[in-house]
């Protein structure tokens, strides 16, 4: 009896404690948020943290959509000279007016040496000040997706960077950390007011943005938490008011607690399966003299074996959406033209018996266990699969850090057959021609992430059109070409998009996007 | 005497290079470090760059070398995921690793020593049977799972303690911030110092259990009973005094493990100490933060072994001179 009331008096007591204000929207991602400086680092979580304190020219709404946001307006003057006009009465957190110096001085400063934004604009771009409002961009040849990596471009106050010393941006190889990696003077909705890498950092609402706040907070935690048990804990405890990612085994769990619910949509990046195609022999198989991932009939075989409504239904429990493009649908209108080859393994032995290897063969495949959802599970499944068909695949499944020194250009791109997923950047399918499929050199110049070595010059020419063509149908129609050479030649295999999952408490509402960006600026507290 | 010590010392130091040797070789199986740095569109040739700025390229003796040149000097580099100083990273940390080492060390001993007692004098009571069965569990558990459990019944279904974190801290100085201070923060150690602390408790209840058991039965003890001392006095003055020695050697021992060994209970509870640095340093291949991490880690260890050593010379005359003898 007496152990009854003590705990009741302790739970009293405790309890007392945790009211927390009601204003202040907490919340926790797997991942840390190391540095300050808008150009250091180019990660979505980071570039999506950024984003509610600094603002670009354009950005991007709720479902992914350029809108102006620093800049007014646009008009493309020339083809090659297109004609920002800046927003006036726009101010940065400390005061300071936001004019086209500052958009000059970024459009420098985010191609300085040391950036890993160097993409955003090609060094050969001029950027010319107009007025104080105005700013021209003159490029060295037509590009119609100018800015359509800009929303992640934020404009940095060109008197603040200059008066602290911060001109240089922090590189990945810098041993000092510059005022503008600590310290933030961005024009968005929201200023930092206290960081700690790797432990908290505070939000409060920059009263004087130039936008209508659709939120009603007064301040924003946000706390790294590594650990998903933890991290699921901390919502269904109500201590957390969002917490992402949710481990999908998990969503149901979210979603039968009282006072909170798993938010879940499809995710931009596609996951994919890809072949050594370059070289004459595989590094890793026992296949000697040839390369059998040369014969399109073979890469065919692998892909009808893998049943992805299996992974979709055992693996990733219903979250994720079979893919026949390298790109989401999303982002391309002629996506609804493309299907995927059926799951046939019948298909898939006769194929490869055609091929020569009737009696199968082995090879090893390379994947990470700790990047994409389930990684290690599809890959496990993808071997269980292809082992039906006589394939033996030798799983070599490893952290991030040791898979990617491994597979990319800097490990000499060693593999046979690998998994990997990709986001463009600039949600256009230029990107992921250029980078998956262009051919490459050993070094990596030309598609360097083009891992496998597919090689066709007709896909080349294709993107270069690509790149230039202005006329939207017209370029539609050059992408739809070069994706149809891709899918009859089975570059790759696109598996899926996978999923998003973010755990949201009952007392908010909030707005998911589809790149995995969260901002802020959409939550609503009741 | 003298030359004892600084024979220990000097092999202290051997360990420290040793210790230091293998684990930077080891971190070449790590991973590598450029990528977790960059973007996914950082291409080759800045990856190349980066990589030799770093001194990646140069053969990892040299590496080594020239880690332990500044190691000498107590400069340790800097982190390559925070661009900051490690010495300072892992100062910032350490306060929030030694109030919950403290912690825990003070809840196993506040616990640990009255249940070894009381288990000792009450052999066959039904609570000392349900002591030594819960302790089991609480040895046989993994930390993790334990830490987890305590989450799911206190933080999730009865909603007392929080799951992660440590409250509300206050400044002390610039070196030291304390979560003793506040409400939140002493809420937030409770669940963090228990899981730490339950194998040490075990550990030291047991220990407690068997010397009682064994001192109980020797000469001294029955002299005091037969010249009709008060029970209290006997168990607690001259029984308890007489198993301390052991535990306290343990205890000694076991501090610094708590303190090394902390990385998985700051992990379950997203303590921000010098563990979970720790850890996701190794997730994103941060080798300077890692070499000092494990350096720090056989540092505490020598030294208190040193201390051990040393302490035992003073007590006991006789190790002196079969030392100086060898």
């Amino acid at each position: 009896m007496r152990l009854k009331i003590a705990s009741a008096a302790l739970a009293m007591t405790l309890a007392a404690g945790t009211q927390a204000n009601a204003e202040t929207f907490k919340f926790a991602f797997q991942g840390t948020y190391n540095q300050l400086d808008p150009y250091s680092l180019n990660e979505t979580f980071t570039l999506g943290m950024h984003g509610n304190v600094y603002e670009g020219l354009v950005r991007r709404s709720a479902d992914l959509k350029i809108e102006p946001a620093l800049a007014e307006s646009w008009e493309v003057l020339e083809p090659t000279r297109w004609r920002f006009h800046l927003r006036k009465g726009v101010k940065f957190h400390n005061g300071n007016d936001f004019t086209a110096d500052d958009v000059v001085f970024s459009a420098d400063r985010v191609r300085a040496e040391g950036s890993d934004m160097t993409t955003r604009i090609a060094k050969d771009v001029k950027v010319v000040k107009v007025d104080d409002y105005t700013v021209d961009f003159i490029l060295p040849g037509v590009n119609p997706i100018l800015h359509s990596e800009w929303s992640t471009w934020y404009i940095m106050d060109k008197e603040w960077t200059e008066a602290n010393n911060a001109v240089k941006v922090t590189s990945a190889s810098d041993t000092n950390p510059n005022y503008a990696s600590l310290n933030t003077n961005g024009t968005g909705p929201f200023k930092i007011a206290t960081h700690e890498p790797g432990v908290k950092t505070t939000f409060t609402v920059n009263d004087g943005w130039w936008d209508n706040k659709v939120h009603n907070l007064t301040g924003v935690e946000f706390t790294p938490i590594g650990s998903d048990a933890t991290r699921v804990a901390a919502l269904l405890s109500g201590e957390l008011d969002m917490a992402f990612p949710i481990p999908v085994q998990d969503i149901k769990r979210v979603d039968g607690n009282a006072g909170t619910t798993a938010l879940t949509g499809p995710e931009l990046r596609t996951i994919f399966l890809g072949f050594d195609q370059k070289r004459d022999e595989l590094l890793h198989s026992n296949i000697k003299g040839k390369n059998p991932f040369k014969d399109v009939r073979v890469r065919k075989a692998f892909y009808q074996a893998i049943d992805v409504d299996a992974i979709k239904a055992k693996i990733m429990r219903g979250l994720s959406e079979p893919a026949a493009l390298m790109i989401s649908p999303f982002l391309f209108a002629n996506s609804g033209d493309f299907s995927r080859y059926p799951y046939d393994p019948a298909a898939s032995k006769k194929l490869l018996a055609e091929a020569g290897y009737g009696d199968g063969f082995e090879v090893s495949m390379d994947c990470p266990n700790d990047r994409y959802v389930n990684d290690e599970a599809i890959c496990q499944a993808t071997a269980a699969f292809l082992a039906r068909v006589g394939i033996k695949v030798n799983l070599n499944a490893q952290p991030k850090a040791k898979y990617f020194a491994k597979v990319l250009a800097s490990g000499g791109y060693d593999t046979s057959f690998y998994m990997l997923g990709w986001t463009p950047g600039s949600f256009d399918s230029y990107n992921v021609l250029l980078n998956l499929n262009n051919c490459r050199d050993d070094k990596g110049a030309g598609g360097p992430f083009n891992l496998g070595g597919y090689c066709n010059p007709k896909v080349d020419e294709l993107t270069k059109k690509v790149l230039s063509e202005n006329d939207e149908e017209k370029r539609n129609a050059l992408i739809s070409e070069a994706y149809t050479i891709l899918n009859d030649e089975v570059s790759h295999i696109p598996l899926h998009q996978q999923g998003l999952a973010w755990g949201v408490s009952d007392k908010v509402t909030l707005k998911q996007r589809a790149d995995n960006e969260f901002h802020f600026k959409y939550v609503v507290k009741n | 005497m003298f030359g004892f010590i600084s024979r220990r010392i000097a092999m202290a130091l051997v360990v420290m290079f040793v210790v230091a040797l293998i684990s930077f070789l080891l971190f070449r199986f790590v991973g590598d470090p450029v990528n977790q740095m960059v973007g996914i569109e950082t291409t080759p040739e800045q990856r190349e760059a980066l990589r030799q700025s770093l001194g990646l390229n140069d053969p990892v003796l040299v590496q080594f070398f020239r880690y332990v040149m500044g190691a000498i000097q107590f400069d340790f580099g800097n982190s390559y995921q925070f661009k900051q100083p490690v010495a300072d990273l892992i100062g910032r940390r350490l306060p929030a690793t030694l109030e919950l080492s403290f912690a825990s060390a003070i809840f196993a001993l506040a616990l640990g020593i009255p249940m070894g007692v009381y288990t000792g004098l009450n052999r066959d009571s039904w609570l000392s049977k349900m002591f030594l069965s819960v302790s089991l569990v609480g040895i046989s558990l993994p930390t993790f799972f334990i830490g987890i459990l305590f989450i799911f019944l206190f933080s999730v279904t009865l909603q007392w303690l929080p799951s992660f974190g440590r409250g509300e801290v206050t400044e002390l100085g610039s070196f030291w911030d304390t979560g003793f201070l506040t409400i939140s923060g002493i809420k937030a150690i409770i669940l963090p110092a228990i899981t730490l602390g339950l194998y040490q408790m075990t550990l030291i209840m047991r220990l407690i259990r068997a010397e009682m058991l064994e001192v109980l039965r020797t000469d001294h003890i029955k002299f005091a009973r037969a010249r009709g001392l008060p029970n209290r006095s006997v168990y607690y003055i001259h029984a308890l005094k007489n198993t301390m020695v052991p535990v306290i050697t343990i205890t000694g021992l076991q501090l610094g493990s708590i303190i090394a060994f902390a990385i998985i209970t700051e992990t379950v509870f997203q303590w921000p100490g010098m563990g979970i640095l720790f850890l996701q340093a190794v997730q994103n291949v941060d080798i300077p933060i890692m070499a000092a991490y494990l350096l720090l880690t056989a540092f505490i260890f020598v030294v208190i072994n040193l201390i051990v050593d040393i302490l035992y010379v003073v007590i006991d005359p006789r190790l002196r001179t079969e030392r100086g003898r060898a």
